[in-house]
């Protein structure tokens, strides 16, 4: 080894070594939790893009609005207990929401954006349109005018104090008040309904008891005006609903424009075949580079080692969340991160084959080799820069942009991998007594044309 | 010695072939959008029980969804593609489907309406078009001090075109044998093509470029020859270490990333042969100014070729 080659050799050992601390998690393997970052499509959970409905908003106000939105879904996603959600808006009118890891049934998912969570219902005539239907018979929203408006009565008119308690029988209790509004509506219908049945509904859904499923539907005894209590309910079920009644009021209708929900089982699959593909891929490059290029094909595997454990460490120092298309970019990352060394190889070859010295071919292969490495792959960089630009302007983007993160920052490695590891491998094998077996280098292989 | 510029008849006669194959597909299959450029929903759920495909088509007709798409994925598991459903709709067909068929496990949800769809579309064409214009852009100026810039450029902007196409084409002949879908995975792929056919483009052309200012008395297809045989190998060896890493990924991960994947695999195949037959030949009839005899047999150059 002579002294020119050491400190870099040192350098890369110590790169190396850094990197692959990095990578591998004491506690869990490569791509575990603690590993690398995983999209939504690798993990599970649930990705929703909302478009509120702006067109009852006077002129100027809409971001405002769209704010609010935004504090009351948070409000609202906040007792789910996910660990990293994502709350953002899109454009004017749309909001997006990422939930890792969350699999919640699809009644939970569209309490987070309706405008009511419950609605009141009564009974309705037998030529009368129905709303909802259950065993105690077809009903319609419960509704009248108020202030010269026809006003459905829902959790809309709630304040904003609903609490959890026991009645003296130990039964669970949600407790709620009604707002100014609400309290005049409540008491025009409950004085109509009077001794009959109120339902209460979520969504398209009657809200059932704990304890026999039955339809929670009490009957007015009396005219309500100021508060009133949902009996029936889980402890858990009127704990969230309580904290999600509490959140606050969407004042504009939400539609679900997109919608991608994983569950967390099928991701894991996902994340231990395509590891098992990229090192498989990995293997075959390197067996494949050692028969054809023989010694400087050993010390290429030996940098694309190097190249992956790097590219991994920087995945996760950024971090990039990796998506299955991300991985799809890394694992053809590696196929391609050779060809730099490839096209050295080919260049150090020819040099010999015209009789240079070792040593001098290393050098003229690499510095003719450059212009082809660096012109090529500023090809890539531009496509990934326009894919880039691509995930960022539609919703699905993350694959897209997965994509164009692993493949850019795989091509940028590689390059160094190959000018700098590659050469320096090369450098300092060429010191040794090895280098003098030209079959090593597998000069003569193929046409011999010269 | 390796005689490529020579043999361009055949190649083109070849391309040409193979061009005509895929617009006959194109124009006889079509291509299959999937949800994200059309819109729609795609509902992955297993069952506990057997289930038969046309007994699930047939529940799926009856509940209101006769243009229902159902693929099996596995064992129980069907992959069912509607109109877009909102939540409601979903969760009243789960239930149709639990109490005809037994437990149903909903695996994976996707929906997309139809304006977010229609961006998608629009600004994924954008991307395509704007990665052309690009790499027109980049390589006349990368081969700027070369007397025809403009004409490398054009040169490499057919060869992708040409490897667009095939992929284009036989993604409508297994959109027609098997229901394949042109989603955002099989775009992005397309895009990595264009990178990965231009990249070996211009290592070809760099070549070129390169043995250009060496031999000043060579004729331009002898200096192309050259080129070409000098980066042969080069081209094929980064062709099948990158095929190797994308026939793990096609057998090792599947379903999920196969669109991808087979779109790299065509566009690797067609991006290698392009590159070397295609893109360098089109080249020489072009700086030759013999456009007219593209597709003209000339014994000329296969003799010269013989020579040196």
């Amino acid at each position: 080894m002579t002294r020119k080659n050491r400190t870099p050799l040192i350098i890369i050992g110590i790169l190396f070594t850094l990197a692959l601390l990095v990578v591998v998690p004491i506690d869990r393997g490569v791509l575990g939790q603690k590993g690398v970052r995983l999209g939504l499509d690798l993990q599970g959970g649930i990705h929703l893009v909302y478009e509120a409905d702006l067109s009852q908003i006077e002129p100027g106000d809409e971001s405002g609005i769209i704010d609010g939105v935004i504090d009351v879904l948070a409000n609202r996603i906040n007792p789910l207990g996910v660990t990293e959600p994502v709350i953002q808006k899109l454009g004017e009118n749309r909001i997006a929401v990422e939930l890792p890891g969350l699999s919640i049934t699809d009644k939970e998912k569209e309490r987070l954006s309706s405008t009511a969570i419950l609605e009141f219902g009564e009974l309705a005539a037998d030529d009368e349109e129905a709303k909802w239907e259950n065993e105690l018979g077809r009903w319609k929203p419960a509704a009248a005018e108020i202030d010269g408006k026809e006003t459905v009565l829902s959790s809309a008119l709630f304040r904003e104090n609903t609490y959890v308690s026991q009645d003296n029988f130990g039964r669970i209790q949600l407790v709620f008040e009604w707002n100014k509004e609400g309290s005049k509506l409540s008491e025009v219908i409950t004085t109509r309904l009077l001794n009959q049945r109120l339902g209460i509904f979520e969504g398209d859904d009657t809200l059932r008891s704990e304890n026999d499923n039955r339809p929670i539907a009490p009957v007015v005894n009396n005219v309500i005006t100021d508060s009133g209590v949902i009996t029936g309910l889980s402890i858990d079920e009127a704990l969230t609903l309580s904290k999600q009644l509490n959140a606050g009021r969407i004042p504009v209708p939400l539609t679900v424009v997109y919608e991608q929900t994983v569950s967390p089982i099928l991701g894991a699959d996902f994340v231990d075949m395509s590891f098992k593909a990229g090192l498989i891929g990995l293997i075959l490059v390197m067996v494949f580079m050692m028969i054809y290029y023989r010694i400087p094909g050993a010390l290429a595997s030996g940098a694309l080692m190097f190249y992956a454990v790097s590219v991994l460490a920087i995945f996760k120092l950024i971090p990039v969340t990796l998506t299955l298309a991300g991985i799809g970019g890394f694992v053809l990352s590696i196929g391609m991160a050779v060809d730099a060394n490839v096209l050295i190889f080919e260049r150090m070859k020819e040099e010999l084959r015209l009789g240079r010295p070792l040593a001098s071919a290393i050098e003229t292969g690499f510095s003719r080799a450059w212009p082809a490495i660096r012109d090529s792959n500023i090809t890539t960089f531009i496509v990934c820069g326009i894919l880039y630009w691509l995930g960022s302007s539609i919703i699905a983007s993350a694959p897209v942009m997965g994509f164009a993160a692993t493949l850019a920052i795989g091509v940028a490695i590689s390059m160094f991998s190959a000018v700098v590891v590659t050469r320096t491998f090369l450098r300092t094998f060429a010191g040794t007594r090895l280098a003098q077996r030209s079959s090593l280098f597998r000069v003569y292989s193929g046409k011999e044309n010269d | 010695m390796t005689d490529i510029v020579g043999k361009r008849f055949w190649f083109f006669v070849a391309s040409g072939i193979i061009i005509l194959f895929s617009i006959i597909s194109l124009a006889s299959f079509g291509l299959k959008p999937g949800i994200e450029l059309s819109s729609g929903s795609m509902l992955t759920v297993s069952f506990e029980q057997t289930v038969v495909k046309s007994d699930l088509k047939e529940e799926l007709a009856s509940a209101g969804y006769p243009g229902a798409l159902v693929q099996q994925t596995g064992e129980g598991g069907f992959l069912i593609r509607t109109e877009e459903l909102s939540g409601g709709d979903k969760t009243a067909l789960e239930d149709t489907l639990q109490d005809r068929f037994g437990a149903v496990t909903e695996s994976e949800f996707y929906s997309v309406s139809p304006m977010v769809a229609s961006e998608t579309a629009r600004n994924a064409g954008i991307a395509i078009g704007v990665a052309a214009v690009g790499i027109l852009l980049y390589i006349t100026w990368a081969f700027r001090r070369m007397p025809n810039p403009f004409r490398y450029g054009t040169c490499a902007l057919i060869a992708l075109g040409h490897d667009t196409l095939v992929a284009l084409g036989v993604f409508a002949v297994l959109g027609g044998m098997f229901g394949w879908e042109i989603n955002l995975m099989f775009i992005t792929g397309i895009l990595a093509v264009v990178g990965y056919s231009v990249n070996n483009t211009v290592v070809v052309f760099d070549r070129i470029r390169e043995n250009l200012s060496r031999e000043v008395s060579a004729d331009f297809k002898t200096v192309v020859n050259n080129s070409l045989a000098e980066t042969l190998s080069r081209s094929l060896n980064t062709s099948l270490t990158t095929l190797f890493v994308i026939l793990a990924m096609l057998l090792f991960v599947g379903a999920s990333i196969q669109n991808f994947a087979v779109v790299m695999l065509i566009g690797v195949i067609a991006g290698t042969f392009s590159s070397v037959c295609i893109a360098p030949n089109l080249l020489v009839v072009w700086e030759e100014g013999k456009w007219s005899n593209l597709f003209k047999r000339n014994p000329q150059p296969a003799a010269e070729a013989k020579e040196s």
